[in-house]
């Protein structure tokens, strides 16, 4: 049906993954674009492509991955969880375990990526199915603190399991991204090294990207594609009214403990891909504070939506460099500058311990905050922006720019 | 003091090691009562589950370094006053612009979820808790501040148990506290809160300011997060003072309110006192190598675990009634 994007002539049509022409195109564009990144094709775009920002891009897709994962719970199925961090942990260390160093001081078995990675799916969703009996037994916010409890026990025996975590504050080498057949010395492909495809030469950050970027988006569709499926449904009936669910015949013991193994699953997909991205992480790495960034993603994102949980990985990864650059620009005007600019610079960053402001651009405690802690504080502004002013997220504000356009030029 | 009972803390005494670990456990578990007990005239107050206790404790303990050994506000001024009351005037001032504090933040950041879903509303304070835990330790900056507590290191030997004064001081404040907050729900404010605990509309419709509730229950949390912080920077728990760390003390006692039940005042203090035993408990007893490090901080969270599986609401908690 040409020209009547909305008219949908068979059930299947409606109920596809993309609906609309426009989704399609869309979809395929971005995703050329994300592919181009590395190789500096489009103009305006090509800084993407350099090793610290194809950096942040990869752990935007890993966090994707996780924040989908936390997205089917709690906005698919309603139950709010502080305990994604705690998954992430047990995907990272299945992996360990499976694919770490042979004959170390620390447990590894030197297994291949094809069996460590979804290993660490796996471990992870069963530990979260065998915690979710206790945790479905209590409901809304005991279960947020159910979940808290989580994290610190979890924490606790990452810290002290010395011989499989590396121990307090140390920690270990993670398996690299490199696909073997079993234990061989030289690997198949290595995802870490540079290369040379087809006369283009690829650093081994761009091929690490590209991997983690490809994963994105077959968890992104699954996740998207688990929406309209029979049990995406029940998740939102239980959501919506959890007794109303169980009266239409929804089984409700038992699709929440699938969310929390699907969940578990994508947070040890995730775990596993950013400890073995990043190749060493500390314990103390899967804390509140990394559960609380997965409830900002999703939030800022929009709670219940597949293309939130993604843009606000995006925000959430990305918001700390564009704020450590936008201080490292207003200290250039303050400094170099003269005239209004400079003044209004001035009031904002603090150069020297002397100077007042609310940021400080020096080395050392000073009275303004420094760049992390105002990372940090934008943080908590934002998801209590988010939550106030606009609940639904980025999701909601790109709706009403979309919806704006669809009417063009009439407002409605 | 002029006592010989006095000594240093460093004598060693035999003591008695059952009565000395209670003593410990009733005097930290007097400080998650505090916590919970706040935390819960929130909950039920307002219907916010407060994550961001932990900062106003923080926050709390830090101000009381600052009036009490920065500023020397108002103590300066009344230089006639022996020192301990100029410093217990210059804590009393802390906690009110703690507890204004409070009240700001419920009122700037908190009211606009009224009618909003309740998890909805605790992830704003999940929010409220990084921003005021970052600048908060900001202000502390890298060194730990002391309170200057006029009673410093010195310890009451019984022979049988060693109590520090701070720990004596703590429980008479506590026990001071919870009285007066149950003075407090019978007077009319207290009522007014009760009521609004059990109803929000209906209590409005009787001409109940719910507003000023609100206000009320975060100036009485902070507060009381704010003793609960002096306590926890002083002699036996940390001597240095408030750093950073002292805001993670809310953690700890998030599963006290669990066990006494999300809605329960008295249960929040029984679970409190539990926690605290529980951990001296685990500290005195559990000295196992194969339990490594930092076993008592979760100590209360596998309490916790234990009571959800026997009661899903906590002991005192009213159990949920759902409809369709």
């Amino acid at each position: 049906m040409r020209g009547r994007p909305l008219l949908h002539t068979s059930y299947e049509a409606d109920q596809a993954l993309l609906n609309t022409t426009a989704k399609r195109v869309m979809l395929g564009v971005f995703f050329l674009i994300v592919i181009s990144i590395p190789f500096q094709i489009i103009p305006g775009l090509k800084f993407l492509g350099e090793d610290d920002w194809l950096r942040l891009l990869s752990t935007t897709a890993v966090f994707a991955i996780g924040a989908l994962g936390l997205n089917i719970l709690t906005g698919l199925a309603g139950q709010v969880s502080l305990g994604h961090s705690f998954f992430m942990g047990i995907g990272a260390y299945t992996a360990v375990w499976l694919g770490g160093a042979v004959g170390g001081p620390l447990i590894g078995l030197g297994l291949p990526i094809w069996v460590w990675l979804p290993a660490a799916g796996i471990v992870a969703a069963l530990i979260g199915v065998a915690v979710g009996p206790t945790a479905v037994r209590v409901r809304g916010l005991y279960l947020a603190i159910v979940t808290l409890g989580l994290v610190f026990i979890g924490e606790y025996f990452f810290r002290n399991w010395n011989s499989l975590t590396g121990g307090s504050q140390v920690g270990r080498d993670f398996p690299r991204l490199q696909v073997r057949l079993w234990k061989e010395e030289v690997p198949i492909f290595d995802f870490t090294t540079p290369a040379n495809w087809f006369g283009v030469e690829v650093s081994g950050v761009a091929k690490t990207f590209l991997l983690l970027a490809v994963f994105a988006l077959v968890f992104t569709l699954l996740a998207k594609n688990l929406q309209r499926t029979r049990v995406g449904r029940a998740f939102m009936a239980i959501r919506d009214r959890d007794i109303a669910a169980e009266i239409m015949g929804v089984n409700e013991f038992a699709h929440k403990l699938l969310a929390f193994g699907i969940s578990s699953f994508y947070a040890g997909i995730a775990g596993a891909l950013l400890a073995s991205f990043v190749t060493r992480v500390i314990p103390e790495r899967w804390d509140l504070f990394l559960s609380v960034q997965f409830i900002a993603i999703i939030l800022i994102g929009g709670a219940g939506t597949v293309t939130g949980a993604v843009l606000g990985s995006a925000f959430v990864v990305l918001l700390p460099r564009i704020v450590q650059n936008f201080t490292l620009w207003l200290q250039s005007v303050a400094t170099e500058g003269d005239g209004i600019l400079s003044s209004i610079a001035n009031v904002f960053v603090a150069t020297t311990p002397e100077d007042f402001g609310l940021v400080n651009t020096f080395a050392g405690v000073g009275p303004g905050l420094s760049v992390a802690q105002l990372n940090l504080v934008l943080y908590g502004l934002l998801i209590i922006g988010f939550l106030i002013f606009e609940p639904l997220g980025l999701y909601g504000i790109w709706l009403r720019i979309r919806n704006y356009w669809k009417g063009w030029p009439f407002t409605y | 003091m002029t006592h010989g009972l006095v000594v240093l803390a460093q004598a060693t005494v035999e003591n008695n090691e059952f009565a000395q670990t209670l003593v410990d456990g009733v005097s930290f578990g007097a400080i998650y009562a505090l916590l919970a007990m706040g935390f819960v005239i929130i909950f039920k107050a307002t219907s916010v589950i407060n994550f961001a206790h932990g900062a106003l404790t923080g926050l709390g303990a830090f101000l009381v370094a600052a009036f009490a050994t920065v500023l020397d506000f108002p103590g300066r001024y009344v230089t006639f006053l022996p020192e301990w009351a100029q410093w217990t005037l210059n804590v009393l001032t802390a906690l009110v612009a703690a507890a204004l504090i409070g009240v700001i933040l419920e009122r700037v950041f908190l009211r606009p979820m009224v009618g909003e879903a309740l998890f909805a509303a605790a992830i704003v304070t999940l929010g409220l808790d990084i921003v005021v835990r970052t600048i908060t330790n900001d202000w502390i900056g890298t060194n730990p501040r002391p309170l200057g507590a006029p009673w410093g290191l010195e310890v009451v030997d019984l022979g049988w148990v060693r109590i520090a004064w701070s720990e004596i001081v703590q429980i008479i404040v506590t026990v001071v506290l919870l009285a007066g907050i149950a003075l407090f729900f019978r007077s009319r404010t207290g009522v007014a809160m009760r009521a609004t605990a059990f109803d929000q509309e209906t209590a409005r419709a009787q001409g109940i300011n719910v507003g000023r509730i609100f206000s009320v229950a975060w100036a009485i949390g902070a507060l009381l997060a704010g003793v609960a912080g002096i306590f926890f920077s002083v002699f036996p728990r940390r001597a240095t003072g408030v750093d950073p760390a002292t805001a993670f003390i809310a953690f700890r006692a998030f599963p006290a309110v669990i066990i006494g039940g999300l809605d329960s005042i008295p249960g929040a203090v029984v679970g409190g006192f539990a926690i605290g035993i529980a951990e001296a408990a685990a500290n005195s007893y559990l000295g196992f190598e194969f339990l490594g490090s930092g076993f008592p901080g979760i100590v209360g969270y596998l309490l916790m675990l234990v009571v959800l599986l026997i009661r899903p609401y906590g002991l005192f908690g009213t159990a949920e009634i759902r409809r369709v």
